[in-house]
């Protein structure tokens, strides 16, 4: 006790500090050091690999957005139509967002409460659920989509499926996470009357847990419309593909592909404006009604 | 008294309650019923057995699992050439043949050609035969004249289809194909052959204990190279081709957070005092989210042309507007304490901002960096395929030649090994991060 305030240990308590602070500001350094490296190397790497430089290109950046733009202009008065013929594949590619979300949802709920500690129905399976939704998660929409589009023809459906598949493995993720943090007293009191497995899911789990599932089925909504029209510009229907088509005109007709871009980016504000607002009432919705009354 | 006039007055609220309960019980199933009615006649699922190929489902299916040997006869000049999946990179050379083919030589000895399980295709001088068990011998002189089949008696059965240029036979053992000019069978295999070398190589017919061995003596050089340059596989291009990959997710992500970290301090309610300019900032990064990834690819491809740099931009460019929202939320989630504390010590602003926010918000906006990273590996192979770099591409080379498909199916596995690694990666990392 005495020594600690003696005058020598107290230097060599600083010698030892400032020695820590070095070593740690060397190994800081380090890192930056590498990262910058890796960075550096990595950016000089894909340039290289790349068909144009990226030096060559910048200047060339804003060319093609002023051209469409420029074009999309000229032909103002035209644009309400191509709006008009562009709505249908814009609706068809809200519905396989949205029939893949909803599908995807409904099979996340199941793997979900299958993979979740004390919920599930065969605990020795949870394992097996759990690694069929890190798969389906994995794997990217294209991958299922582009192999489906060989088998099934072009149009929506390959789309859906591919985007329902990925949608529940990574909602299934984030749903167990939910499910862990339910209480299992009404759970307990639905066995005690003897309620089957899925009455007490459906009454005890579900109403606990919905808020949050809604929550985080309306962030994937957002995510799937801009991956149902990511695979529409592969073939499988929708406002990507009509991209892809207007695109290919080419140079004088850009209009169309203006209009696409115009509803497309529209179509993604919408809906996040929209859903981050229903996704707030969600969380703080109830401590408002609380408030009022 | 009062407990039972509250009990009057509270049962038709209670059954207002339950009503609108059931409502929802049986509403919102019908909804979701009625959508995907609705879906149904939209997607015209109905003409979806119309459009559906299932041949192609079949080929694919079953050349993912095994494949095929071609065994061609020129009928003409009666050369016979082996070839795997009928690729010039998989022909036997001259004079070798899988030990189910017995080569003829050119003093009139058959071609004899084993099926398995007594099939036997002979490619003689002039004649080309199948002997089916159970069915008999199917004898065909192809010629000038066409291919002149003889079958046994009575009628033809279904996995024959006959006319008189073309003879196809299909068994569970193979396929035999006569026309005029080719005889060709096909047999099926299970695996994925020349995976390792291919036929050119020395190292094709050797056991794994005899390839070990020479590794040891020497040879692993030659070895690694025969495998490495496998004219099949081309595991150097898919290597290179996954390295591009993830070079344009970590080029992306990371450059994203590089750039949005200054811009999210414009952002942030409690840095950024002017609010026009906040504003403008949030404006800024809504857009950049707002205008697809898609988007942004097709833009910078036109400049910058296909490749993964097109790819790392894309991303870069995305990412910004999520990282920059995210990120100065955090910013506003800021402690304040600590921040004074710094100033009391009389610290300039830089220093303010080094030692009394970035500590604290560290390891918040690294854990969603790492958390990005893991997906935008997935975005990458997406926008390789649209831009053309990486896994992506080849995927897509893959899928459009329509008969690589052990290839595809290998791409495939490689593509989910290699997010499931970056996603088992930026956890151990997320989680080294937040313990300190």
């Amino acid at each position: 006790m005495a020594d600690l305030t003696a005058d020598a240990p107290i230097a060599d308590i600083r010698t030892h500090y400032l020695e820590m602070t070095r070593r740690r500001r060397t190994y800081s350094a380090i890192t930056l050091a590498v990262f910058v490296a890796l960075m550096v190397a990595g950016f000089r790497t894909a340039d290289d690999r790349n068909a144009g430089g990226f030096f060559d290109g910048l200047h060339r950046l804003f060319d093609f957005p002023a051209e469409v733009l420029g074009e999309a202009g000229q032909k103002l008065a035209e644009m309400p139509a191509h709006f008009v013929k562009f709505l249908p594949s814009l609706i068809e590619t809200i519905n396989i967002a949205g029939a893949s979300t909803l599908l995807g949802a409904m099979a996340a709920i199941v793997l979900s409460l299958l993979s979740t500690r004390g919920l599930a129905r065969w605990p020795r399976l949870i394992p097996l659920f759990r690694r069929i939704m890190d798969i389906t998660r994995a794997i990217p929409e294209i991958v299922i989509a582009l192999v489906l589009i060989f088998i099934l023809g072009g149009g929506p459906v390959p789309a859906m499926i591919a985007i329902s598949l990925h949608t529940a493995g990574a909602l299934g993720k984030l749903f167990s996470e939910v499910n862990e943090n339910a209480s299992l007293k009404p759970v307990e009191g639905l066995q005690s009357v003897g309620a089957s497995w899925s009455q007490r899911m459906i009454l005890g789990v579900l109403p606990q847990v919905m808020p949050n599932f809604l929550s985080y089925a309306l962030l994937r909504f957002e995510v799937n419309i801009r991956a149902s029209a990511i695979l529409g510009f592969v073939g499988a229907g929708g406002i990507g593909y009509e991209l892809k088509n207007a695109m290919s005109w080419g140079k004088g007709q850009y209009d169309e592909a203006a209009a696409i871009f115009i509803l497309l980016f529209a179509t993604i504000v919408i809906v996040d404006q929209l859903s981050s607002e229903v996704r707030h009432r969600l969380t703080h919705g109830a401590k408002l009604k609380e408030a009022t009354q | 008294m009062t407990m039972t006039a509250d009990a009057t007055a509270l049962k038709p609220q209670i059954d207002t309650l339950f009503w609108r309960k059931r409502l929802m019980a049986f509403g919102l199933p019908a909804l979701v019923l009625a959508y995907f009615v609705y879906i149904f006649f939209a997607f015209d699922m109905a003409g979806l057995s119309g459009r559906a190929n299932l041949d192609n489902g079949k080929t694919l299916v079953r050349d993912s699992y095994s494949y095929k040997t071609h065994v061609t006869r020129d009928n003409r000049s009666a050369a016979v050439s082996i070839a795997i999946e009928g690729e010039r990179k998989g022909a036997y050379p001259d004079g070798q043949s899988p030990d189910w083919v017995t080569l003829g030589s050119d003093q009139g000895t058959d071609t004899v050609i084993d099926l398995g399980d007594g099939h036997v295709v002979t490619f003689g001088e002039t004649q080309v035969t199948y002997d089916v068990p159970g069915y008999g011998l199917i004898v065909t002189e192809p010629g000038r004249r066409g291919v002149q089949a003889q079958f046994p008696a009575g009628d033809l059965p279904d996995w024959i289809n006959a006319s008189k240029n073309r003879l196809a036979v299909y068994t569970d053992a193979g396929r035999l194909t006569v026309t005029r000019n080719r005889s060709e069978v096909f047999k099926y295999n299970y695996g994925w052959e020349l995976f390792f070398f291919t036929l050119d190589s020395p190292y094709h017919t050797m056991g794994w204990g005899e390839v070990l061995s020479r590794a040891v003596t020497g040879e692993a050089g030659a070895i690694v190279s025969d495998f490495w340059n496998n004219k099949m596989w081309r595991h150097a291009d898919v290597a290179w081709a996954i390295f591009e990959t993830i070079l344009m997710a970590f080029l992306g992500t990371f450059g994203a957070a590089i750039v949005s970290l200054p811009l999210a301090f414009l952002a942030a309610k409690n840095f950024a005092p002017l609010m026009a300019l906040r504003f403008a900032m949030r404006r800024v990064f809504d857009f950049f989210r707002g205008v697809d990834a898609l988007i942004w690819t097709i833009v910078l491809s036109r400049a910058f042309g296909p490749g993964p740099l097109t790819g790392a931009l894309a991303i870069l460019i995305t990412d910004t507007g999520s990282f920059g929202k995210m990120f100065s939320e955090a910013l506003e989630n800021v402690d304040g304490k600590q921040i004074e504390g710094i100033q009391s010590t009389g610290a300039k602003p830089l220093q303010r901002y080094r030692f009394g926010v970035l500590p604290q918000v560290t390891p918040i906006l690294l854990s969603q960096v790492l958390y990005f990273l893991e997906s935008n590996t997935r975005s990458a192979t997406i926008i390789g395929a649209i831009t053309g770099g990486g896994i992506g591409l080849l995927l897509t080379q893959a899928i459009i030649t329509q008969k690589d498909w052990e290839e595809v199916s290998y791409y495939i596995v490689l593509i989910i090994v290699m997010v499931m690694m970056m996603d088992w990666l930026s956890g151990i990392l997320r989680r080294k991060l937040i313990k300190g």
